[in-house]
């Protein structure tokens, strides 16, 4: 093996590759935010009692949960283009919502089903309505609960958002295969792409361990105390 | 109808692939995975703290760029590597980390009181973990580890990016000449489904099985 190892692409293109990490942040947040919004009415109506409502999420759930990430990004970008024109980037941070709401919504309903039913019959007898219910009694201890599968579940959804190169969405994977096509650095490209999206999986986990340490005071009590 | 039998053997060919990548992946990741999973519960703290490192820097690595990095770091031996060898490769490593995960988990469930008991019998580390932990943890260990198939299954469809003709290449392929996206990757993800849905099913079935049982 005599390859040379040649990392001097970095010394030009490093501005390219921190245009890729902030493309990649963006679409990350994106789909973190509505996928924890979405992911929550869903869990909402799943516990909810519609029959119809239940079973439609569960049906949703299962579909997105026993499909390939990739094969919903072509369904959506390639499949719906006839009625739906949406540029690469809308497309990845529309499928990695659809992808990320049903894990999300799974999550969150074990920790809404985790919650003891005698806070639920206080607020009842309390006369609390079934919305002041859900936002005052339910939601804040679940998802306290769950906030660290949460996380992973994000996390792990940031990493396969490379995967949008695919439909040639501009983020930090794409990049590197622009900048390899010109520079014939494969390996090397790569490598640096895989540093930064193990420094990015890092920070994602300090972000939510900060979100979660603000939003959840008692959290923080009770760590404090015991 | 609108595949031609030609198109309807590439698809099944197709599937035929992702179902052999993910085996491939799945029991030589079931190997590494295993010999990690031992290395993260050892006793002694450099041997732990290793395996701790590779499961963390392999979970924060995509597995898109993972198979790129083993389809060019293959291809520097010099010789001709298919993309099934570096994508076989890649499912590896990645089913490896995973597994090892979900069986640390495992063992770590076994009560306390197991470990103890088997220390007060004076039985030897590897008499401890082969009589006594181990075929316990086995069984705590059945249903999400079923539960990772289905993920190994999925995750197979990366290797589209270094051209490894699996189920959802094939899908695409088909596409490029007969241009009906969405009928094709509705069968795309139908097939995904059908291999998956079973596995899934049979993971929360013996989940809930275990459950009765009060382990």
């Amino acid at each position: 093996m005599k390859y040379q190892f040649d990392f001097s692409f970095l010394v030009e293109r490093w501005p390219d590759f921190l245009h890729g990490v902030l493309l990649t942040v963006e679409m990350t947040a994106i789909a973190v935010i509505m996928g924890a919004f979405f992911g929550t009415l869903c869990a909402v109506a799943h516990t909810g009692k519609v029959a119809w409502l239940r079973r439609m999420v569960s049906a949703y759930v299962e579909v997105i949960r026993n499909t390939p990430l990739l094969v919903q990004t072509f369904w959506l970008f390639f499949g719906l283009a006839a009625v739906l024109r949406l540029t690469a980037f809308q497309a990845a941070v529309g499928a990695l919502t659809v992808n990320v709401t049903a894990y999300s919504s799974e999550i969150i309903r074990a920790g809404i089903e985790s919650i003891h039913k005698g806070q639920v019959e206080a607020a009842e007898s309390l006369g609390l309505s079934r919305v002041q219910m859900l936002i005052d009694v339910i939601l804040p201890p679940a998802i306290e609960k769950v906030i660290p599968a949460l996380t992973s579940q994000f996390v792990l959804m940031m990493l396969a958002s490379s995967i949008m190169c695919q439909i040639s969405a501009e983020e930090l994977t794409a990049v590197g295969g622009r900048i390899m096509l010109e520079t014939f650095r494969g390996i090397e490209i790569y490598i640096v792409i895989a540093g930064i999206y193990v420094l990015l999986s890092l920070l994602l986990r300090l972000v939510f361990r900060g979100v979660a340490y603000v939003a959840f005071p008692r959290r923080r009590r009770m760590k404090a105390g015991g | 109808m609108i595949f031609s039998g030609h198109q309807i053997l590439l698809l099944l060919q197709g599937m035929l692939w992702t179902v052999l990548l993910s085996m491939f992946g799945f029991i030589g990741g079931a190997i590494a995975g295993m010999g990690l999973a031992l290395m993260r519960v050892s006793s002694f703290r450099p041997l732990s703290v290793f395996a701790s490192g590779c499961i963390q820097l392999i979970q924060g690595i995509p597995l898109p760029v993972m198979m790129f990095i083993s389809y060019f770091g293959l291809a520097l031996t010099g010789y001709d590597i298919p993309a099934l060898v570096a994508a076989a490769l890649c499912m590896t490593v990645f089913s490896a980390a995973y597994l090892a995960e979900i069986w640390r988990g495992s063992i770590e469930a076994v009560p306390r009181t197991q470990w103890e008991a088997s220390d007060s019998l004076a039985l030897t580390p590897f008499q401890k973990m082969h009589e006594v932990i181990i075929p316990q943890a086995v069984r705590l260990s059945i249903p999400p580890t079923v539960g990772f198939m289905v993920q190994a299954i999925k995750s197979t469809s990366y290797a589209v990016v270094i051209g490894f003709v699996e189920l959802t290449q094939s899908g695409r392929i088909i596409n490029n000449t007969i241009f009906e996206p969405f009928i094709i990757f509705t069968v795309v993800g139908a097939l995904y489904f059908f291999l998956c849905y079973p596995l899934s099913r049979l993971s929360q079935r013996l989940e809930a099985k275990l459950r009765a049982r009060g382990a």
